[in-house]
């Protein structure tokens, strides 16, 4: 059974706060949950499938049902770290296939800008009930060094350089510019990014995304719920999830999930990386972009440096345009998890709502992928196709 | 101190496992003849419970390593012991900008917290 044409995203907003003092977290689920509604045509007396992570607080997804006032006959709360909500959409699009429910809300939220999240959220280097942590965490790995050292061995096996990591930014900053929200607004250049401090080999501060408050919130609902809704129609025609890890010692870290995760996504969707239009990357750091397009199939392994290099991921000038929002490294990265922002813009884009400065003409296929956790150790990887019918 | 076969492979086990200095052991499967890391009670290759340790030289080659520059610089990396696995540890007891991927390194125990663990140097005469 495929997923291909059973159900479409037909309700999306993202949290204009970037930092959210004064309010709380429960408060930013209430705020996306009704943004996302409004957007759709939609009340909460509809949702019947509630999905949410480790952002969400309380236990699962019931504190927030109850804090929302839902009555959900079916629940997720699939974590895979900032993957978890693009892997929400697949996993809501089952359970709409099968009839488990017909109007799905998935929400994040988070301020790690101006406080912590939910107890547990964020410990997995640091609590040593997790079965690697006593083994790790004397040689103090954080996202940065773990991100670094998936970049150095990228660099070290097919000559991938800082410069061109730094497209990746370059690109971003070139769309953050015309979004208000953006965190950071100002265009860059190679040169500003290979000359910003070093804060873990090879990365530079640059190359490291935003922390933002925000969330986000999507709506997604069977071909019956849709047909009577105003909205574009954003149809989700792919998805495949995957978890990589160190593998017993043997793990090769130049590569990403995305490389289990996109060929299946591809194949649900019976089309290949050169009908897609618009992507969506999670750009934690620079690296993470370069090596997903690379295991997604969008270039041969090892030519992401070069792929990415000359402007080639900027809307209106190269032939991939990414990240039209300014995406983590320039827009935002709420609850330090990005997989929502990230099918947001999609839906943008497939709607033709994005900035028009960064618009993609004619966008009828999109893709959104999420890597949640540590490239470098292990992570959830989540890849989406959506198209505008 | 303990001995290796006092060893059970839990949780706690990693400050015992650490504190067998000058010995870098870790683990292979009876099952399936899998010499594997981090230590754990089954294999993770054919879940067999059949696991027993066993000592590495404590030589190898950096995988990869990330040097962290804000405060005292460290460095992160992984180690492809000549044994097969793989393991997180620091590069120590050198200059920081000199070491790179490919570079043999040999296993040299320091005290973290009281209890000596397995991190690496530059092999070859000090
Ligand atoms: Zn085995």
């Amino acid at each position: 059974m495929s997923i291909n044409g059973k159900a479409y995203i037909a309700g999306a907003f993202e949290h204009p706060t970037r930092k959210a003092t004064g309010k709380t977290i429960p408060q930013l689920h209430a705020e996306v949950a009704a943004g996302a509604l409004a957007d759709a045509g939609l009340e909460s007396r509809d949702v019947d499938g509630f999905f949410c992570a480790s952002d969400a607080p309380g236990m699962g997804g019931i504190d927030m049902a109850e804090y929302l006032g839902l009555r959900p006959r079916y629940v997720d709360n699939t974590d895979t770290g900032g993957s978890s909500y693009v892997l929400a959409v697949g996993h809501a699009a089952q359970a709409i296939a099968t009839g488990k429910c017909s109007v799905a809300l998935i929400t994040l939220a988070g301020m790690p800008r101006t406080g912590p999240g939910p107890a547990g959220e964020g410990a997995f280097l640091t609590d040593p009930i997790n079965p690697n942590v006593p083994y790790e965490l004397p040689f103090r790995p954080v996202i940065t060094n773990l991100y670094g050292m998936c970049a150095k061995r990228h660099m070290y096996e097919f000559g991938t350089t800082s410069e061109q990591l730094a497209w990746v930014k370059v690109a971003a900053s070139h769309h953050a510019q015309h979004n208000p929200n953006a965190v950071l607004r100002d265009v860059v250049t190679v040169e500003d990014v290979v000359n910003s401090p070093m804060i873990s080999d090879p990365l530079h501060r640059l190359d490291c995304c935003v922390i933002s408050d925000g969330g986000g919130a999507l709506i997604v609902v069977s071909p019956e719920v849709a047909r009577d809704l105003k909205r574009p129609k954003v149809m989700v025609r792919g998805a495949a999830e995957a978890i990589k890890h160190l593998d017993g010692g043997r793990t090769d870290i130049t590569y990403s999930g995305a490389v289990w995760s996109g060929p299946k996504a591809f194949d649900e969707a019976k089309i290949t990386p050169s009908d897609i239009k618009y992507v969506s990357i999670y750009d934690s750091f620079t690296i993470t972009v370069l090596m997903t397009l690379e295991d997604l199939g969008f270039c041969k392994k090892g030519e992401g440096g070069r792929f990415v290099s000359d402007g080639n991921l900027i809307s209106g000038f190269g032939k991939l345009p990414f990240n039209t929002d300014g995406g983590g490294l320039c827009n935002n990265h709420p609850a330090n998890r990005g997989g929502m922002t990230k099918v947001i813009e999609a839906v943008r884009q497939l709607r033709g709502e994005a900035h028009p400065a960064v618009q993609v003409p004619n966008c009828d296929l999109a893709l959104a992928h999420g890597t949640g956790g540590y490239l470098g150790s292990r992570h959830g990887s989540a890849t989406l196709i959506m198209e505008r019918v | 101190m303990a001995e290796s076969s006092e060893i059970a492979p839990e949780r706690d086990t990693a400050p015992q496992w650490r504190s067998i200095a000058g010995k870098l052991l870790i683990q292979k499967c009876g099952g399936c003849g899998s010499a594997f890391y981090y230590p754990r009670v089954v294999c993770p290759f054919c879940l067999s419970s059949d696991v027993g340790w066993f000592e590495c030289k404590g030589e190898g080659e950096i995988y990869s390593v990330s040097v962290m520059r804000r405060g005292e610089p460290y460095a992160l990396a992984y180690v492809t012991l000549d044994e097969g696995p793989r393991m997180m540890t620091n590069i120590v007891d050198c200059d920081l900008d000199s070491i790179g991927i490919g570079q043999r390194v040999a296993v040299v125990f320091k005290d973290i917290e009281g209890i000596p663990t397995p991190m690496f140097r530059p092999a070859g005469p000090a």
